[in-house]
C-alpha cells in the first residue's frame, strides 16, 4: 500500500525535516521580533507606536504567499539580496524564514499585548515607584507576567506557524508540500495515501506541541 | 515639633534641610473634575502627615503627584529643593528616593517575597546581589515575615503581603514615604499589623505621608493631619486640635459620621 515510500525516491523524513527547521527558525525569529513590536505599540515614544501599528496591520492583512513570493522575486531577484549567499536552496531557505518570520511576528505581537492587558497596571505603577525605566518595567515586571498569561494564544500561533511553513513551497524550498506535490504528480494512483502521509506528518508535529504547551500553560500562570 | 513653620522655600529653590516635600499651588483636572484645587503643603523632615477626608475628595491623587503617578496640571512640587522632573531617568532617579505603598500592595506576582525586596537594590541602585539579599532579610524580619521569604506573594495574607510591600519600598533607603490607604483592602483583623510596622516607621523619625482612613494611627502618630474635602485642603491641625475641636463644618460634619455610629 505504501510502495511508493519504499521506491527510496521520496526523501519523506528529509522533507519533514526541512518543515522542522523552517518552523524552529521562524518561530524564534517571531517571538523576538513580535516581542519587539508588542514593546514598541505599547511604548512611550509616538513614532514607534506609529510603527508598531502601520507594520503589524499592514503585514497581519497581507497574505503569507505574497510575502514569501514577495522575499524571492523581490528581495532575491531584483534586489539582490541573498542573506549570506550561498547555493539557492539556502538563500531560498532563509527568505522563507525571513517572510515567515515578518508575517508570524504580527500574531505574536498581538497575543503578547492581550497579555500585557491582563497584567494590573499596579503592578507598572510599582515597578515605576521603585524607580525602574520604561524598559525596565518592560522587561522585568510587565513582559514576564504578560508571556505566561499567553502561553496558549501563542501556541496556537505556533501551530499555524508550523502548517504555513508550507508555504515555503511557493519559492522552492524543499519541505514537506514540495515533496507532497512531486508525489502527488508521480504517484496519482495513491493519491490519497500521499495526503494522509502528510497529513499525518503534520499531525505528528502539531499535536505534542499543542499538548506540552498547555502543559506548560498551566504550569506558569501566575498566581494573583 | 512645629510642623506648620512656614519658611518661604517654594520662592527660592535652594535646597534647605526643613522641608522636604514642597506643594505649590498645585492644581489637576480629571476631565471635567478638578480633583486638586490651589494645593499648598509642605513636609518637614521627619515629620508624619496624615491626610484623611471622605472619599474622591482627591486625597490619593494628592499623594500620587508626589511621585508623578500622577501628572499635575499647574503648581509645582519640590522635593529635597529640587523640581519633581517631568520623565526620564531623572523621574526615575527621583522616585527610587520616594517609597510607596499601594493600597493593593502590588507585589510583584511573578517574584518571591525576597526577590520583590531585591529587586529595585539590584536594578535601581545596582547594589551586589549578597548584600542586597542581606538587607532584604533583614528588612523582612524588621516588618515580621522572614519566614515568608521564598514564597510567592499570592500565598501570603494581605497583611503579610503589604508589610512586604512596606519592606520593598525601605529597601531603596527613601527619603519619604507615600502610604495609599495601606489598609483600606485589608481584612480588620490584619490592619494592626500593618499599622504597628507604620508606627515602628514614624517613632524611626521616617518622613511620611499617609493617606488613610484610621483616626487611631492618626491620633498616635502623626505629628499633623490634612483634612481635604473637594479636591482642597480645607483643614490643618494637629491630631488632638482635629479631633477635639475641629474648625471647619466639613471637618465636623464629617468626624460625627465617622466617629459616631
Amino acid at each position: 500500500m505504501f510502495d511508493f515510500l519504499d521506491s527510496g525516491q521520496y526523501d519523506v523524513l528529509g522533507a519533514f525535516w526541512v518543515t522542522v527547521q523552517l518552523t524552529f527558525y521562524s518561530a524564534i525569529g517571531s517571538l523576538i521580533w513580535g516581542t519587539v513590536l508588542a514593546g514598541m505599540r505599547v511604548g512611550p515614544t509616538p513614532l514607534m507606536r506609529a510603527f508598531g501599528t502601520v507594520y503589524v496591520n499592514a503585514v497581519r492583512n497581507t497574505p503569507l504567499t505574497v510575502i514569501i513570493v514577495a522575499t524571492s522575486l523581490v528581495l532575491y531577484q531584483t534586489l539582490g539580496i541573498t542573506l549570506a549567499g550561498g547555493d539557492s536552496k539556502g538563500i531560498g531557505f532563509r527568505l522563507a524564514v525571513l517572510g515567515l518570520i515578518a508575517y508570524h511576528a504580527t500574531f505574536v505581537c498581538e497575543a503578547l499585548r492581550s497579555g500585557i492587558n491582563t497584567v494590573p497596571v499596579g503592578q507598572s505603577e510599582a515597578a515605576r515607584a521603585l524607580g525602574l525605566g520604561f524598559f525596565q518595567v518592560l522587561t522585568l515586571i510587565v513582559l514576564p507576567q504578560a508571556f505566561r498569561s499567553v502561553v496558549a494564544p501563542l501556541a496556537n500561533v505556533l501551530i499555524a506557524l508550523t502548517k504555513n511553513t508550507t508555504v515555503a513551497a511557493a519559492i522552492g524550498v524543499s519541505e514537506a508540500a514540495l515533496l507532497m506535490k512531486e508525489m502527488v504528480e508521480n504517484e496519482s494512483d495513491a493519491i490519497f495515501l500521499v495526503f494522509a502521509v502528510v497529513a499525518f506528518g503534520f499531525v505528528v508535529l502539531t499535536l505534542p506541541t499543542g499538548m506540552l504547551l498547555g502543559w506548560v500553560s498551566k504550569r506558569v500562570a501566575v498566581k494573583r | 515639633m512645629t510642623p506648620m513653620s512656614n519658611v518661604s522655600v517654594t520662592k527660592d529653590a535652594a535646597p534647605t534641610a526643613e522641608n522636604l516635600v514642597v506643594l505649590d499651588n498645585v492644581n489637576k483636572h480629571f476631565g471635567a473634575l478638578h480633583v486638586l484645587q490651589d494645593i499648598d503643603l509642605t513636609i518637614a523632615r521627619g515629620e508624619v502627615v496624615v491626610v484623611i477626608g471622605p472619599s474622591g475628595s482627591g486625597k490619593s491623587t494628592l499623594c500620587r503627584t508626589i511621585n508623578r503617578l500622577e501628572t499635575i496640571d499647574s503648581g509645582t512640587i519640590l522635593i529635597d529643593g529640587k523640581p519633581l522632573p517631568a520623565e526620564g531617568r531623572e523621574l526615575a532617579r527621583l522616585r527610587a528616593d520616594v517609597g510607596m505603598v499601594f493600597q493593593s500592595f502590588n507585589l510583584f506576582a511573578h517574584k518571591t517575597v525576597l526577590e520583590n525586596v531585591m529587586l529595585g537594590q539590584l536594578k535601581v541602585r545596582r547594589a551586589e546581589k549578597r548584600a542586597a539579599e542581606e538587607k532584604a532579610r533583614s528588612l523582612l524580619d524588621r516588618v515580621g515575615v522572614a519566614n515568608q521569604a521564598d514564597k510567592y506573594p499570592a500565598q501570603l495574607s494581605g497583611g503579610q503581603q503589604q508589610r512586604v510591600a512596606i519592606a520593598r519600598a525601605l529597601a531603596m533607603d527613601p527619603k519619604v514615604m507615600l502610604f495609599d490607604e495601606p489598609t483600606s483592602a485589608l481584612d480588620p483583623e490584619m490592619i494592626n499589623e500593618v499599622l504597628e510596622v507604620m508606627q515602628q516607621l514614624a517613632q524611626g523619625g521616617m518622613t511620611m505621608i499617609v493617606v488613610t482612613h484610621e483616626m487611631g494611627f492618626a491620633r498616635s502618630a502623626a505629628n499633623r493631619v490634612v483634612f481635604m474635602a473637594d479636591g482642597r485642603i480645607v483643614e490643618e491641625a494637629t491630631p488632638d486640635q482635629f479631633f477635639s475641636n475641629p474648625r471647619s463644618d466639613r471637618a465636623k460634619d464629617f468626624l460625627s459620621k465617622i466617629l459616631h455610629h
